[in-house]
């Protein structure tokens, strides 16, 4: 457990992605396999299903430590972590243990938690807290409330893996993807040199596209681009080889079985063949908004009510290898006449998998007309791709550009503030905006993001001397402030007073130069959504 | 307000009866001042009365022509009746708590302070009084210090960590107090001089005319041009962290002195690399301790988590209340701002 602890303090202490992955491979070439083999599942964000109640936890925390519901409470708002706050509060441990390594506490101790009785349960966490101090604490905290996180993500968990065992990357990814159990044997042929599941999963590489910045005569005739809607999915590409199909998003997850309906439709695709496109929620032959594909996503396990509730499908939009051959280096309308073709194929009667349609264009204008008609089509803009362009290798300027709408703006009044958490706790850092009705402000959205460290600190210290009252931790403040809000898209609420929900709001600016009285109004607001409509 | 010899007012705590403040963040005829950081030395008033043992770094903070009045620890002053002594607060050199008597009636204000021993200034001495005016910078029990001699080995390490990596070790520290603990923490190891950050430096001197021990020190501006700093430990003010200045050392790990550094969000926020759990405030377990040290039966609660501190001592039976006031280096303005205070 302490080599673990000094992985985890390694890895919280650092905002370099490489010096995380050197702590990463150092730990995964020296740890025991069976250790090694829990730190890949924790890092890469495995949890154990609940094992206790995070509300029992608390309270056998506040009668070990003596600190009344109330002062803990404070205790809680004050660090913003459940499991940080109960290893401060309790007293310094009183046993003086041998080291017990990582896997005997997860399997001897956590596991069985989810299966005994309360009692027991309470016993093996107190026995816990009174061997265990500093982060080794904080670590097992996080642990038993199943909300351990740590600043990697599974593909840099894979870096590490191969840094250490000097096998490929991909090779890794995929040996890792679906079910994997920790244990010492699976982490031993994790990191086996053998490879005879030879990466014939691995996708190539993203082309990504620039924000087009200049006006649209500055890119020549637009007789020379192709226009296609921008969506707002998971950018994937389709690999279907030698009679099996994987599906890659651009996270650089392995994420086949997450969406039955497009390897249903992949199975008609002929052998070799590489699509990139969006996976996307689609429902009546329309786009869903991307909330609810990130309920799906959210799901561990895709029941039949979520897959008849959002149904996904793949919006393709290249093809990269057809017959085993390796199309990049062809220009972009000949890959779009073969994909014209595979994507006949491909359709099925379930249409989960077809082709992103083109937008005609004659002059720029047409150009500018779609793109302001984006959202009607629920799609968040436009993209240009040079016909003669190749698909290349990362990002580079110049033959594939994103054209994204201008998002909603709304000035708006600060209302209720209140600390955020991890990074930002004991900072005011969540913030409550309102607009004008009448002389009566109504709250209408919830932003955390959009300010430079400087603002959050001003503001920090203007929250904490101008407090109206106070509710816990919510701090209701004087309605001066008023800063630019930007969201992508505004539906009908019943369920929020303002009677409207915002997707996606962050800070744009802050306007000094604006008075509350100069906010915007609710009309504002409902001429927003009426326009939406 | 309940009446007695101390009141609450714009300017800051006053004794009518002496015609006097403790302390006062605005321009007065006569001030008593509990320790020399910004938020409680403030300019402006026309004399002050403090302690002989912080004479010297009062003076640097205050400007030669400031009219500084100087006392020992225990030698008591009477004004108008009022028996004014002031008592040590283990906060930083010359820090002292305000004791006030007027016919049996004793009230005590205890400035910032710390029970932790600390070779850089006297140590605290509990005062028994009727009325406490007491700190809460960390008053909740999150609060709790671990050992400052583990603390200090700790530092040793790491410095010994990043100096075998070439790199330059810069710990952010309070010019005036925190700088010098370090500086006395590290007495005796094999450091070499520990380069400073000009600020500290004054400060430090101050402490060494003052008589205290520290570490050997070197300046930084003092250093020729093209001085390698690899491996070398620097102390500078939080101010320093960002800045231009720490372009000259090349390769490096930077740290934070402090008692913010217990949450580990405090920690991660600042992107430093390491966090030394270091106060010169008294923890939860101490607060409580010292105020039942006390014996009063009326406390009032100045500083951060004043309403918790006061809730929690109400209910174990004393008459408490919170007060309002302008001393906020460490406290109303949030850590967030509180770390970015240089001292001037």
């Amino acid at each position: 457990m302490k080599q673990f602890a000094l992985l985890f303090s390694a890895i919280d202490s650092t905002t370099s992605t490489n010096r995380k992955v050197e702590a990463m491979a150092e730990y995964f070439a020296t740890a025991s396999p069976a250790n090694a083999a829990w730190a890949v599942y924790f890092l890469s964000g495995g949890r154990p299903k609940r094992l206790i109640g995070v509300r029992k936890v608390a309270e056998w925390a506040m009668t070990e430590s003596g600190v009344p519901p109330w002062l803990f409470e404070e205790c809680y708002h004050a660090v913003g972590d459940l499991a940080e706050t109960i290893a401060l509060l309790l007293p310094p441990p009183t046993v003086v243990n041998a080291e017990k390594p990582l896997h005997e506490w997860v399997e001897t101790v956590l596991l069985p938690l989810g299966t005994v009785a309360e009692d027991e349960q309470r016993t093996a966490v107190l026995d816990a807290w009174r061997q265990l101090d500093g982060t080794e604490r904080f670590i097992w905290n996080k642990l038993i409330t199943g909300s351990f996180r740590v600043g990697v993500s599974e593909q840099l968990v894979v870096r590490a893996l191969a840094r250490a065992s000097s096998i490929d990357e991909g090779v890794i990814a995929h040996r890792l993807s679906g079910h994997w159990t920790p244990g010492a044997q699976n982490f031993s042929a994790l990191i086996e040199p053998d490879s005879s599941d030879a990466d014939r999963s691995r996708p190539f590489p993203f082309y990504l596209a620039y924000a087009l910045e200049d006006e649209l005569e500055a890119l020549g005739q637009p007789t020379e681009w192709q226009a296609e809607w921008k969506w707002d999915g998971i950018r994937s590409q389709v690999i279907r080889r030698d009679g099996t199909t994987y599906i890659w998003t651009r996270g650089g997850e392995l994420a086949t079985d997450r969406f039955p309906e497009i390897v249903a439709a992949a199975e008609l695709l002929p052998d070799g063949t590489v699509l990139d496109g969006e996976v996307m929620p689609w429902l009546d032959d329309a786009a869903m908004p991307f909330a609810q594909l990130q309920r799906r996503i959210g799901r561990k396990k895709l029941g039949p009510k979520i897959l008849a509730d959002v149904p996904v499908v793949l919006i393709a939009y290249d093809l990269l290898e057809l017959g085993g051959i390796d199309l990049r280096s062809e220009s972009m309308s000949s890959r779009r006449a073969k994909l014209e073709a595979v994507c006949e194929r491909g359709e099925g009667p379930a249409r989960s998998i077809f082709l992103s349609p083109t937008i005609a264009l004659a002059t720029w204008d047409d150009a500018r007309l779609a793109q302001s008609n984006s959202r009607e089509h629920r799609a968040e803009g436009l993209m240009l791709k040079r016909l003669d362009s190749e698909y290349g290798v990362g990002r580079r300027k110049g033959s594939w550009w994103k054209w994204k709408v201008q998002p909603f703006s709304i000035d708006a009044v600060m209302v209720y503030a209140q600390p955020g958490h991890g990074r930002r706790a004991l900072l005011h850092t969540d913030y409550t905006f309102a607009v004008r009705d009448g002389d009566a402000l109504v709250p209408f959205a919830k932003a955390y993001s959009g300010l430079t460290d400087r603002e959050i600190r001003e503001l920090d210290a203007w929250i904490r001397r101008h407090t109206i009252e106070k509710f816990g931790p919510v701090r209701h403040v004087e309605p001066v402030h008023v800063f630019e809000l930007h969201f992508e898209g505004i539906q009908k609420s019943p369920r929020h007073k303002s009677g409207v929900a915002v997707r996606f709001p962050r800070i744009a600016r802050w306007r000094t130069d604006k008075p509350a009285a100069e906010a915007d109004t609710i009309e504002t607001l409902r001429t927003l959504l009426a326009a939406q409509q | 307000m309940i009446k007695g010899m101390l009141q609450l007012t714009e300017r800051g705590l006053y004794c009518a009866a002496a015609d006097v403040y403790i302390d006062p963040w605005l321009p007065v005829d006569r001030a008593i001042i509990t320790h020399a950081h910004g938020d409680h030395a403030r300019w402006g008033s026309k004399h002050y009365l403090a302690s002989r043992d912080g004479g010297r770094v009062l003076r640097t903070r205050m400007g030669a022509d400031a009219n500084i009045e100087l006392i020992d620890y225990g030698e008591p002053r009477t004004i108008n009746g009022v028996r004014i002594t002031l008592v040590p607060a283990g906060h930083i050199l010359g820090s002292a708590q305000v004791r006030l008597e007027l016919d049996g009636d004793v009230w005590c204000v205890s400035g910032d302070y710390k029970t932790e021993p600390d070779p850089t200034c006297s140590a605290f001495e509990p005062v028994r009084c009727n009325t406490f005016i007491t700190e809460s910078t960390f008053g909740l029990p999150i609060y709790r210090w671990c050992s400052q001699h583990e603390t200090f080995a700790d530092m040793r390490t790491w410095w010994a960590e990043n100096a075998a990596l070439g790199r330059a070790s810069i710990i952010y520290a309070y010019a005036l107090g925190k700088a010098q603990r370090i500086l006395a923490g590290m007495l005796g190891a094999d450091i070499g001089p520990i380069y400073t950050h000009g600020a500290v430096e004054r400060l430090t001197n101050d402490y060494r005319e003052s008589g205290i021990t520290l570490h050997p020190t070197s300046p930084v501006v003092a250093q020729p041009k093209g001085t390698s700093f690899a491996g070398s430990l620097i102390i500078a003010p939080p101010s320093a962290a960002g800045s231009t200045w720490l372009r000259r050392f090349g390769d490096i790990s930077t740290a934070f002195a402090s008692g913010w550094m217990q949450v580990r969000g405090a920690r991660r926020r600042r992107s430093l690399d390491k966090g030394f759990i270091l106060s010169d405030h008294v923890d939860w377990p101490a607060l409580i301790e010292a105020v039942a040290a006390t014996g009063a039966e009326n406390v009032w609660v100045t500083h951060g988590y004043r309403e918790q501190v006061v809730r929690y001592l109400t209910d174990k039976g004393l008459a408490a209340q919170a007060i309002a006031s302008h001393w906020e280096g460490e406290d109303e303005q949030g850590p967030a701002v509180a770390d970015e205070e240089a001292i001037a």
